[in-house]
């Protein structure tokens, strides 16, 4: 492998790596507030079956 | 459907990178970094100039999603931003054998264009949430766009530089297969701005209507 082969090699992981990190991040966001929905739905449940 | 359109132009892009356009006679293969770190760069600008049109809403037409679209769109731009100086630096190592060099006006007002972002957060973090904050960062965001013109046209009047032009006043200086190949990239990564603007957009709201129900039913 040449260097110029490495380098642009390297240039277009930095991109893939960079939106890759960026998904990772927003699903893991998205999964908290998946957890957060369930937990209210529990919570107004209850409310729900107070006298 | 956004998402769905991203995927196929970057299918697209990527085939006609490695596939379609010719190999550069001076650059060799490097010279196909191009085909993201320019169009990472217009995105880039893109999402300033999007947050800065939002900014301009929330303090024009007080829309109150404004704020929040303004803020998403900065956030992006500082993603496309930092991916346009590590991809440029990466290019530069190979074509000029130094990461970076503060002579280039290009490239330090790219960085000064970044880092003023950078402080947005900064800004938007350090004063409590409210309209206060919303017209602060509002006013933030709309000086910040001033400095996108002075990046992109640095080049054009420097007086001496390394950094390409490759779209000069008399057209663009390429083959007609190159830039149908960037034109393809640019499409490309102007749709993954508007998918990951979505789906910020979408979460942030989201999180804030859970906060209001947590606070209903607290």
């Amino acid at each position: 492998m040449t260097a110029s082969e490495k380098y642009t090699a390297a240039a277009y992981l930095v991109v893939f790596v960079g939106v890759l990190a960026y998904v990772v991040i927003i699903a893991s966001k998205l999964q908290r507030l998946q957890r957060e929905v369930a937990r209210l739905v529990d919570l107004a449940k209850e409310k729900q079956h107070e006298p | 459907m956004v998402a769905g359109g991203c995927l196929v132009l970057f299918t697209a892009a990527l085939t006609l990178v490695f596939f379609y356009a010719p190999t550069d006679a001076n650059q060799g293969l490097s010279q196909r970094i191009f085909y993201f770190h320019v169009p990472l760069a217009f995105t880039a600008y893109a999402c300033f100039g999007w947050g800065a049109w939002k900014a301009f809403r929330h303090l024009w037409k007080r829309d109150p999603e404004a704020d929040l679209e303004s803020y998403v769109a900065i956030h992006q731009g500082v993603i496309f931003g930092a991916l346009t100086l590590a991809t440029g630096s990466i290019w530069a190592k190979i074509s000029w054998g130094v990461w970076w060099s503060w002579g280039e006006d290009q490239l330090v007002l790219f960085l000064v264009l970044f880092l003023f972002y950078c402080a947005y957060f900064m800004l938007r973090y350090s004063v409590d949430p409210g309209p206060q904050r919303a017209n602060m960062c509002a006013v933030y965001a709309l000086f910040g766009v001033a400095l996108i013109p002075v990046s992109f046209l640095a080049i054009r009047l420097s007086k001496s530089f390394i950094h390409p032009v490759v779209f000069t006043s008399h057209g663009y200086e390429m083959t007609n297969s190159q830039f149908l190949t960037f034109c393809v990239c640019l499409a490309a990564m102007l749709s993954l701005f508007a998918t990951l603007y979505s789906i910020e957009l979408a979460g942030k709201r989201l999180d804030a209507s859970l906060r209001e129900l947590r606070e209903l039913l607290a």
